[in-house]
C-alpha cells in the first residue's frame, strides 16, 4: 500500500485522550495512593507524613494496642456472623421468592428498602429502638408490667417477672454491642444478598427443575443437591462482596455506637480514621489501613484469579 | 376439522367423565403456603418495623416518648419535630438544622454524578469499543480499586487535593466522588456497551464517523436505560456517603448524612428523640424516593455493579 | 386396541388466553406420535400437560389405561427428554442415571441394572464417570434419554430435543432415536417444529395450529391428501404452489383461475362429494412435470424460468405462469438458466382442492 502506517501512539488518538482520567486514576490514585500509604507505614510519620524508615516499628506497636486487637477480634465476630447469616437469610429469602409467590414484588421491595438508606441512617434508627430506656427492652418489659427487682425477689416462676427482667440493652452492654451492630447491618444488607440469589436462582434453566418434578425429586431435595451447587459461581461473587463490605465497615458504627460502649465495638477502619485525622499519628493509621489491605487482597485475589483468569476477558 | 376419536374403540367412551377431571383441586391453605407467606409477612414485618418506629417517634412530642412505647402510634399528632430537624435543629457548631446539610448534599451530589457517569461512560465506551493496547491492564487496576479498602487511599488522596489547593472545597469533593466512582460506573458501561452489536459500531467507522461522533450519536441514543441506571447507583450513592463527606469537607460544606450524625450524637443538650428521628427519616427520603421510583432498575443497577463486579 | 395415551377434553388457558381448546387424542400402544406446528401453536403445552408439569383447565387424561390428570409427573409412568437436555451439571452420567432411582429407593442392584442396560443401549458406557459439561451436545443428549430410559416406563416424552444440536448431528441422532423406538416399541411422543424430522420420525403425525389439531395422519397421508390449507402449505420444502379460482362441476370438473382451465378430471373428491364454487388448487413443486413428461400431462401450460436454485440433489427453479409465480423441482442435472421457456403440467389426482371459505380439502 502507498499510504504510511500511521505513528502507533497516534492511532486511537482521541480514545487514549478519553481515557486520561481512567488512566490517571486507576495508576495514580489507585496504584500510586496505595504504594504511597503502605510505603509510610514503615516510617515514624506522627502529625505529618515523613520520610523516615523505622522498619516493622509501626506494626509492633499496632498490634500491641489493646484498641486495634479489639477491633480485629470485633471484626471476626462481626465478620463471620455477617457471613453466615446473610448467606442463609439471603438465600432462604430468595429461595422462598423463587416459589411463584404472589405480590413478590412487594416483598422485594419490602426487604430490599434498606439497602437504599445511608449506613448512618441504619445507625440511628436502630440505636434509637435499641435504646434501653425507651426501646425494644423497655417494650418488652412493660409488656410484664414493668415490676421492679424487688417486688419479684423469690416470686420463682413467673411470666411478668421474667418479662420485667428482660435484659437487651446491646447498646450499654459492652458483651453483646457487636451484635446490636450485627442487627443493623443484616438489616440493612440482606436484602442485597437476597436480590442477588434471586437472581441466581432464576438464572437457572427451568427444564432442570421440570426434569426433577419427572425424577420426582422434593423441590428440597433440588435445591440441596442440584440448584445450590449450580449457583456457586453466584455464591462466590456474593462471598466476594460481603467480605470486601465487612473489612471496609465504618459509618455504621460511627452512627450507632461511636465504636463504644467502651472499645466494645471498634473496628479498624474506625481505627485507621481516628489515628489519621483524629489521633494524628499517622504512621499508625498507615500501619492499619495496610493491614485492611492484607486482609482484602487474601479475600479478593484467588477470586480474581478463579472469575478472570479461567475466561481470560471478564 | 377431522374426527380424531373415531379410532377409539367402543366401549371407551364410557370411560369418559370418570375420576379426575380439569384441574387438581389445590387447596389455597396449605402447610407450604402457610410457611412461605407466614415467613415472608414475618420477615416483612421486620424491615418495615423500624420505618414505622421512624415515622411514630418523629410525629409526637416527647412527653409522650417518656411515658409511651416506641410502637405504639402518636396519641397526638405534631409536626413540630420535622420543623425543628429541617431548621432549628443544633450539631454543636450552629442551631439552623439539617437544611443547610440538605442544599450541601445537592449541591455535591448533582456535580458529582454528572461528572462520574460522563467520564465513566466515556471510559466504558473506550474499553469496549476502541481497545487500544495497555487498556485492559489499566482497566485491572481499576476495577481492583473497587476492591481495595478506601483506607488505605484516604490521605494521599488528601495530599494530591490539598497540591491543587482544592482539599476542603465543594470541587475536590466531587473529584474524590468520580475517582472512587469510577470503577463499577466503568464497569458498568463497558459492559452495556459491549452487549451492543459490534456492526453498528463498525458500520459507523465504515462511515467515516470518528470517537466522539459515534459516542454522540450512535451510543448515547442507544444507552438511556444504562445511564438511568448509573444514575440510580450514583444518588443514591453520593447522597449516603459520609467517610468522603467528613474528610474532604469543612464544617460549612457538610453534606447531610454529617450534619445528621452530628446532630443526634452530640452530647450537648437533652436528647429529643423526635427530632432525631425526623431529622434520619429527611435524610432517608432522597435515596427512598429514588428507590420507589425506580423499581426494577434499581435492583438492575445493584446486580449489574455486584454480580459482573 | 387399547390406546396408550388417551387426551379426553383438554383445554388449557392461562388467564384469558386459551391455548388448548377441546382437545382429543389417542395414541397406540408402541406408536410413535410426532407433534409438529410452529412455535405458540401449543404442541409444547400439550406435551407438558401430558407429562404433568403444567395443571390442564379441564379433561382428562389417561396413560396406559389410567387417569393420570391430577397425578404427579413421576407418577405418571412417563419419561422426559428436554431441548437443553436439563442434567445436573454438577452430577456424573451415573449421578444422572440414577438420581431418580435413588431417590424412589431403589434397590441397588437394580439401579445397577437399568443404568448398565440404559448405558448399552444408548453406547454411553465410557461416559458414565464424566460430567456434563465434559460431553458433547449428541452426547449429552444421548445420556438425557438415558435417564428418561432407567425409569423403565411404557411412555417417553420428547420436547424438541435435537433443537440445540447443529444440522449433522442432528440427523446422527434422529436416526439413532428412531432405532431406539424400534428396538424398545415404547409409546413415544415428540415435539417439533422440524417437518424433516416429523415426516421420518413419526408412525403419526399431529400438525397444531392455535391450540387445535388440524389433521392426525401418517406422514404420507398427510403429504399426499393435506386436509386444509394451512397443512398443505406448511409441509413440503418449497412450499406447494396455491391458485385461487373456481371449481365448475357443469360438465366434466374443471378448475378455473386467470391462469387458465385446468382439467379435474381424475382428482379423488372427499367423503363429501366433489363441490363446486371458490377454491384453492394446490400443487406440490416436485408434482409439476416439465419438458417431455409435461406433454403427456392433462394440464398444460407454457413458463418462463425466473430464477434457478442448484441444490446438488436436485434443482429449484422460480417459473412464471402469466402473473403467477410457481416454484418447480427439476433434477439437480437440469441445464435450465432464467429466461428459458418450459413447458410444464401435471396430472389432476395430484393436485389439492380446497374450500376458499373453510380453507378445508374437497
Amino acid at each position: 500500500m502507498a499510504a504510511s502506517r500511521p505513528n502507533q501512539l497516534f492511532r486511537n488518538k482521541s480514545a487514549k485522550i478519553a481515557a486520561i482520567p481512567m488512566i490517571a486514576t486507576a495508576l495514580v490514585v489507585f496504584l500510586g495512593g496505595t504504594i504511597w500509604t503502605v510505603a509510610h507505614s514503615f516510617t515514624s510519620s506522627k502529625l505529618l507524613p515523613k520520610w523516615d524508615l523505622v522498619g516493622l516499628t509501626q506494626y509492633e506497636r499496632l498490634w500491641g494496642t489493646r484498641r486495634w486487637l479489639i477491633s480485629i477480634e470485633n471484626l471476626m465476630i462481626y465478620g463471620v456472623c455477617m457471613l453466615v447469616f446473610c448467606f442463609v437469610i439471603g438465600f432462604v429469602l430468595a429461595a422462598l421468592m423463587d416459589q411463584k409467590i404472589r405480590f413478590e414484588n412487594t416483598f422485594r421491595a419490602i426487604i430490599l428498602y434498606p439497602y437504599a438508606l445511608s449506613f448512618i441512617v441504619t445507625g440511628l434508627v436502630w440505636q434509637w429502638i435499641l435504646n434501653p430506656e425507651f426501646g425494644l427492652q423497655h417494650v418488652i418489659r412493660s409488656l410484664g408490667g414493668n415490676r421492679p427487682p424487688a417486688e419479684c425477689e423469690g416470686v420463682g416462676l413467673s411470666l411478668s417477672c421474667w418479662l420485667s427482667g428482660i435484659e437487651f440493652d446491646p447498646l450499654y452492654n459492652p458483651r453483646i454491642a457487636i451484635y446490636g451492630i450485627l442487627i443493623a447491618a443484616l438489616w440493612q444488607g440482606t436484602g442485597l444478598i437476597m436480590v442477588l440469589m434471586l437472581a441466581g436462582l432464576r438464572g437457572i434453566d427451568q427444564e432442570i427443575w421440570r426434569a426433577s418434578r419427572v425424577d420426582g425429586i422434593p423441590a428440597w431435595k433440588t435445591y440441596l443437591f442440584v440448584v445450590i451447587p449450580m449457583m456457586r459461581p453466584v455464591f462466590v461473587t456474593t462471598l466476594v462482596l460481603i467480605g470486601a463490605a465487612i473489612v471496609k465497615v465504618y459509618d455504621l458504627i460511627v452512627a450507632q455506637t461511636g465504636g463504644g460502649p467502651g472499645n466494645a465495638t471498634e473496628m479498624p477502619a474506625k481505627y485507621v480514621y481516628d489515628y489519621m485525622f483524629g489521633g494524628q499519628n499517622l504512621g499508625q493509621g498507615f500501619a492499619a489501613s495496610t493491614m485492611m489491605l492484607l486482609a482484602v487482597l487474601i479475600v479478593v485475589i484467588p477470586w480474581a484469579f478463579m472469575e478472570f483468569g479461567r475466561k481470560n476477558r471478564g | 376439522m377431522v374426527d380424531l376419536t373415531s379410532s377409539v374403540a367402543a366401549g371407551q367412551g364410557a370411560r369418559e367423565l370418570q375420576g379426575p377431571r380439569g384441574p387438581k383441586p389445590r387447596k389455597v391453605v396449605t402447610r407450604a403456603n402457610v410457611l412461605i407467606y407466614g415467613t415472608l409477612i414475618v420477615v416483612s414485618l421486620y424491615y418495615l418495623l423500624p420505618m414505622w418506629v421512624m415515622v411514630m417517634t418523629s410525629l409526637k412530642g416527647m412527653p409522650e416518648i417518656r411515658v409511651g412505647n416506641i410502637f405504639a402510634p402518636p396519641m397526638e399528632i405534631t409536626f413540630e419535630p420535622w420543623v425543628k430537624a429541617w431548621s432549628g435543629a443544633c450539631t454543636g457548631l450552629n442551631c439552623d438544622g439539617l437544611s443547610r446539610g440538605f442544599w450541601n448534599s445537592v449541591r455535591i451530589t448533582l456535580p458529582s454524578v454528572a461528572v462520574s457517569i460522563a467520564i465513566a461512560s466515556v471510559n466504558g465506551y473506550a474499553l469496549a469499543n476502541w481497545r487500544f493496547k495497555g487498556a485492559d491492564a489499566f482497566f485491572t487496576i481499576l476495577i481492583f480499586g473497587a476492591f481495595i479498602p478506601y483506607q488505605v487511599m484516604l490521605y494521599p488522596m488528601v495530599i494530591m487535593l490539598r497540591e491543587v489547593g482544592l482539599y476542603g472545597s465543594l470541587t475536590g469533593l466531587v473529584i474524590v466522588h468520580t475517582v472512587f466512582g469510577m470503577p463499577i460506573l466503568t464497569l458498568l458501561f463497558r459492559n452495556y456497551f459491549t452487549s451492543l452489536p459490534e456492526e453498528l459500531f463498525k458500520a459507523a467507522r465504515v462511515d467515516g464517523a470518528g470517537f466522539w461522533r459515534i459516542y454522540f450519536r450512535i451510543m448515547l441514543p442507544m444507552s438511556l436505560p444504562i445511564f438511568v441506571v448509573a444514575m440510580i447507583l450514583q444518588v443514591t450513592g453520593i447522597w449516603n456517603d459520609f467517610l468522603f463527606g467528613v474528610i474532604y469537607t469543612k464544617p460549612d460544606l457538610y453534606p447531610m448524612t454529617v450534619q445528621l450524625n452530628n446532630i443526634v450524637n452530640s452530647v450537648q443538650g437533652v436528647k429529643e428523640y423526635n427530632v432525631n428521628m425526623a431529622a434520619t427519616l429527611l435524610t432517608g427520603l432522597v435515596p427512598l424516593f429514588i428507590y420507589f421510583i425506580s423499581g426494577k432498575l434499581f435492583v438492575r443497577g445493584i446486580a449489574a455493579g455486584a454480580v459482573k463486579g | 386396541m387399547e390406546p396408550s395415551i388417551s387426551i379426553r377434553h383438554l383445554d388449557l388457558s392461562f388467564g384469558a388466553v386459551d391455548v388448548l381448546k377441546d382437545l382429543n387424542l389417542d395414541i397406540g400402544k408402541g406408536e410413535f406420535l410426532v407433534l409438529l406446528g410452529s412455535s405458540g401453536c401449543g404442541k409444547s403445552t400439550l406435551l407438558n400437560c401430558v407429562a404433568g408439569l403444567l395443571d390442564v383447565s379441564d379433561g382428562q387424561i389417561f396413560i396406559s389405561g389410567r387417569n393420570v390428570t391430577w397425578e404427579e409427573p413421576s407418577k405418571r409412568g412417563i419419561g422426559m427428554v428436554f431441548q437443553s437436555y436439563a442434567l445436573y451439571p454438577q452430577m456424573t452420567v451415573e449421578g444422572n442415571l440414577t438420581f431418580g432411582l435413588k431417590n424412589a429407593g431403589m434397590p441397588r442392584a437394580e439401579i445397577a441394572e437399568r443404568v448398565e442396560r440404559a448405558a448399552r443401549i444408548l453406547q454411553i458406557e465410557p461416559l458414565l464417570k464424566r460430567k456434563p459439561a465434559a460431553l458433547s451436545g449428541g452426547q449429552r443428549q444421548r445420556v438425557a434419554i438415558g435417564r428418561a430410559l432407567v425409569r423403565d416406563v411404557d411412555v417417553f416424552l420428547f420436547d424438541e430435543p435435537l433443537s440445540n444440536l447443529d444440522a449433522k448431528l442432528r440427523t446422527d441422532l434422529r436416526a439413532e432415536i428412531k432405532e431406539l423406538h424400534q428396538t424398545l416399541g415404547n409409546t413415544m411422543i415428540y415435539v417439533t417444529h422440524d417437518q424433516i424430522e416429523a415426516m421420518t420420525l413419526a408412525d403419526r403425525i399431529a400438525i397444531m395450529r392455535g391450540g387445535l389439531i388440524l389433521q392426525l395422519d401418517s406422514p404420507k397421508e398427510i403429504y399426499n391428501r393435506p386436509a386444509n390449507k394451512y397443512v398443505a402449505g406448511f409441509i413440503g420444502s418449497p412450499s406447494m404452489n396455491f391458485f385461487e379460482g373456481v371449481v365448475d362441476l357443469g360438465g366434466a370438473p374443471v378448475f378455473s383461475c386467470e391462469a387458465g382451465d385446468f382439467d379435474l378430471s381424475g382428482y379423488e373428491f372427499g367423503a363429501a362429494g366433489p363441490q363446486g364454487g371458490p377454491a384453492w388448487l394446490g400443487i406440490r413443486p416436485e408434482h409439476i412435470a416439465h419438458g417431455p413428461d409435461a406433454a403427456a400431462c392433462p394440464v398444460r401450460m407454457e413458463a418462463t424460468v425466473r430464477l434457478v436454485e442448484p441444490l446438488g440433489s436436485d434443482t429449484l427453479a422460480r417459473v412464471q405462469v402469466g402473473e403467477r409465480l410457481l416454484w418447480i423441482r427439476l433434477d439437480g442435472q437440469s441445464s435450465i438458466r432464467p429466461g428459458d421457456t418450459l413447458t410444464i403440467g401435471w396430472h389432476a389426482e395430484r393436485a389439492n382442492l380446497f374450500d376458499s371459505a373453510t380453507e378445508n380439502r374437497i
